[in-house]
């Protein structure tokens, strides 16, 4: 059968079957517990201590299935070799210290707390920048599209475009890549960037800090015109002058936005996978965890080592976990 | 608020050119890859793309006719011709200058002539007609080699698309993987949407005990590596029978899209008005009902939202695609990994890559230019706050 028709056939199968179920199940519950006769309100009240799981199931099972036996799955997987021919051996730590024995593995590590340091803060930074200038300016909305508009193209577009941008040519002759020929416009020498031991980790940087811009942008726009225009015009009054204004009086108040941001650009950034899978693919001194954890997994076929670099990953999200459910829960009370 | 710069010029001036600098910044790495996607191999690899958009002035080497083809014009061997001839669609439409030795390319002006070997005058006007005179009759199997400076103008072709598109190659076609990316994109956005609504709605407006708990539960999910869903996901797709295939990758996103979608429209749907719901709860209606004729409309900004993000995530995927979906036969190859693997085999060849990668990537940026809005109001409502 043609994918496309299995696709088709796909959307029609599962959207009835979700409306059935829905359905059907909410049908059935009032058919058991019928909301009326003698025991109508017992019946409701049990009705109504269903219902919602009903409504929830679904849902919950695929979360359950996708995302939390995985995590599970994963660390036990971590902690146990395949033995050749089928079945599991328990080994305790083993995987994790020959990980850790591996400088391909702390390579990994230093550049992703690299990334950590480098990305989310400069995102942020151009972010709050950008919002900033183009809130104050007629053609505003347009410069904030083409700011914005990095987001709906793929890590793996992004990476054929900057890729381009960083080509380099023998010295000499012209120069395809514009950032070796603005090197060679101001009598530089080109390099090839991608290869340049240490910096080349930047210049990948430079590609997600150029797609998530974008996004800080919009968010902390909306957070600085959601500012009392009381506490500008005051500060105003008081004499205060531009750049007061924007740090001692903005930037505050979009505290809690800046955090929102940046924390969601770090969780990105430890998932970094395609960019550096598609620009380098770790060579060079370039390796990150995600890419690490997927040589090990689909190269190597070392499941143990592959997901104890991916429990790597969960425990340095973690923290970010704990605050964004901390904060969900005191919004919510 | 706008009157703090507007006091001063040199500010509003400097918050102009900033932005402007900020645009130029982020637009030019896209633009010269647009471009490039418009030009052959040889201009590719011979100019940069910003030189694409203007004449620029390159230097040819050509050849007069063969002496085979002179005249006797009274005393004076004779050839004419237009020196430009042979040269195609790359012909410049202006001579700026032109030479006979390669140590001076440039030595003669248009309609100066050149003292050849042999009594030779050879004579070259700007639009390239040349003359050869020669008081005898000239000899050999090839005609004189000049060095010709002229101003070429730019030239974009759609070939690149033509190949890429429609020409059916194995190895350079994107059509297949096209559409293999659609057949992903569309179940994997629609499926999720009605499940993770029912959930939203039970989650903002029904009553029960660990209701709280859930919600945390979801935004805890929403962080969680996918990273980790990888192997024993691919075990239990080959446990079950389902193995590498669409319905494999249609589960998979279906799955790591729920937590963003039931957050996305748990925060819409709880903030739909309370009165709403409550009369039509006191004039009898069922949940069912209320969900499908009152929660489902009114909410349809979150599900555009939603439905834009998971449409954009799905096509622009890689990881989960090469996980769960390709196989070893590569006939369910997506756009993303088909890149990456022209990235390896070619990685030279930016016409390819460019026009590839420009495939690639139109439809979502369609997607971004007309739904932008949705996208913004769903990014300020998934953000955690």
């Amino acid at each position: 059968m043609a994918p496309a028709l299995q696709g088709l056939l796909t959307i029609v199968i599962g959207i009835s079957v979700c409306v059935g179920y829905f359905f059907g199940s909410n049908l059935l519950l009032d058919m058991l517990f019928p909301p009326r006769g003698p025991k109508a309100g017992r019946n409701t009240n049990i009705a109504n201590l269903i219902r919602p799981w009903l409504f929830l199931f679904p849902a919950l099972f695929a979360l359950g299935l996708y995302l939390m036996y995985p995590v599970v799955e994963t660390l036990r997987l971590s902690l146990t070799d395949r033995i050749p021919g089928g079945g599991y051996q328990w080994t305790g730590l083993s995987n994790y210290t020959q990980m850790f024995q591996e400088p391909k593995f702390w390579e990994a590590m230093g550049n992703n707390l690299l990334w950590l340091l480098v990305v989310p803060g400069m995102a942020t930074i151009f972010g709050l920048l950008a919002a900033q200038l183009t809130d104050r300016i007629a053609w505003g909305s347009i410069a904030k599209s083409i700011i914005f508009m990095p987001m709906a193209i793929s890590f793996v577009g992004a990476a054929v475009i900057w890729k381009l941008v960083y080509d380099a040519r023998p010295e000499g002759q012209d120069q395809i890549g514009i950032l070796n020929a603005l090197v060679v416009w101001f009598g530089g020498t080109p390099e090839t960037w991608l290869t340049l031991p240490f910096w080349n980790n930047f210049f990948l940087m430079v590609v997600l800090i150029w797609i998530q811009s974008g996004f800080a942008m919009v968010i902390l726009s909306a957070a600085l015109r959601g500012i009392p225009e009381e506490t500008v015009e005051a500060a105003i009054i008081d004499g205060a002058n531009p750049m007061q204004i924007f740090f001692k009086i903005k930037v505050p108040q979009i505290r809690s936005t800046i955090m929102v941001v940046w924390t969601t650009i770090t969780v990105i950034v430890l998932k970094i996978f395609d960019i550096v899978f598609a620009m380098t693919n770790g060579q060079w001194g370039t390796q990150v965890l995600a890419n690490y954890m997927y040589d090990k997994l689909f190269i190597a076929r070392d499941w143990g080592v592959g997901s104890a670099s991916a429990i790597v990953i969960m425990v340095l999200v973690l923290p970010i976990l704990v605050w964004n459910v901390r904060n969900a829960r005191r919004e919510m009370s | 608020m706008n009157n703090i710069a507007g006091n001063k010029p040199a500010l509003v001036w400097a918050t102009h050119i900033s932005v402007a600098f900020l645009v130029l910044l982020w637009l030019l790495p896209t633009l010269g890859l647009f471009v490039s996607s418009f030009r052959t191999a040889d201009q590719i690899a011979s100019s940069g793309w910003w030189r694409a958009l203007f004449a620029t002035e390159q230097t040819l080497t050509l050849r007069t006719a063969a002496p085979e083809t002179q005249a006797l014009e009274g005393d004076l061997y004779v050839i004419e011709g237009n020196i430009f001839a042979d040269t195609g669609e790359e012909a410049p439409t202006e001579l700026t200058a032109w030479g006979t030795s390669s140590r001076d390319v440039s030595a003669y002006e248009p309609g100066e002539t050149a003292e050849l070997r042999d009594g030779e005058r050879l004579t070259i006007e700007a639009d390239g007609s040349y003359r050869v005179e020669s008081p005898v009759e000239m000899e050999g199997s090839r005609g004189q080699r000049v060095f010709i400076t002229g101003l070429v103008p730019p030239r974009l072709t759609f070939e690149n698309y033509q190949r890429v598109l429609f020409s059916g190659s194995t190895t350079d076609g994107m059509q297949k993987a096209f559409f293999n990316t659609l057949t992903v994109t569309i179940p994997a956005t629609v499926i999720p949407i009605l499940v993770a609504a029912f959930a939203a709605y039970a989650l903002a407006w029904m009553d029960f005990k660990g209701r709280a708990l859930l919600i945390a539960m979801i935004v805890a999910l929403l962080v969680v590596p996918l990273q980790l869903a990888l192997i024993p996901l691919l075990k239990l797709h080959l446990n079950i029978g389902i193995g590498k295939g669409y319905m494999g990758v249609w589960l998979a996103h279906t799955g790591f899209g729920l937590p963003m979608a039931v957050y996305l429209l748990r925060n819409y749907i709880a903030g739909l008005p309370r009165d709403i719901i409550e009369n039509a709860r006191v004039d009898g209606a069922t949940e069912f009902q209320i969900f499908t004729r009152i929660i489902l409309p009114l909410s349809f900004p979150a599900l555009a939202s939603f439905a834009i993000f998971q449409f954009l995530w799905t096509w622009n995927d890689l990881l989960v695609a090469k996980v769960f979906l390709i196989d070893a036969s590569g006939q369910t190859t997506v756009m993303t990994a088909q890149i990456v693997e022209l990235m390896g085999t070619r990685g030279g060849d930016w016409e390819i890559l460019a026009t590839a990668a420009f495939v690639s990537i139109a439809v979502p940026l369609f997607v971004f230019f007309f739904m932008q809005k949705y996208l913004v109001r769903g990014l300020l409502a998934g953000s955690v706050k």
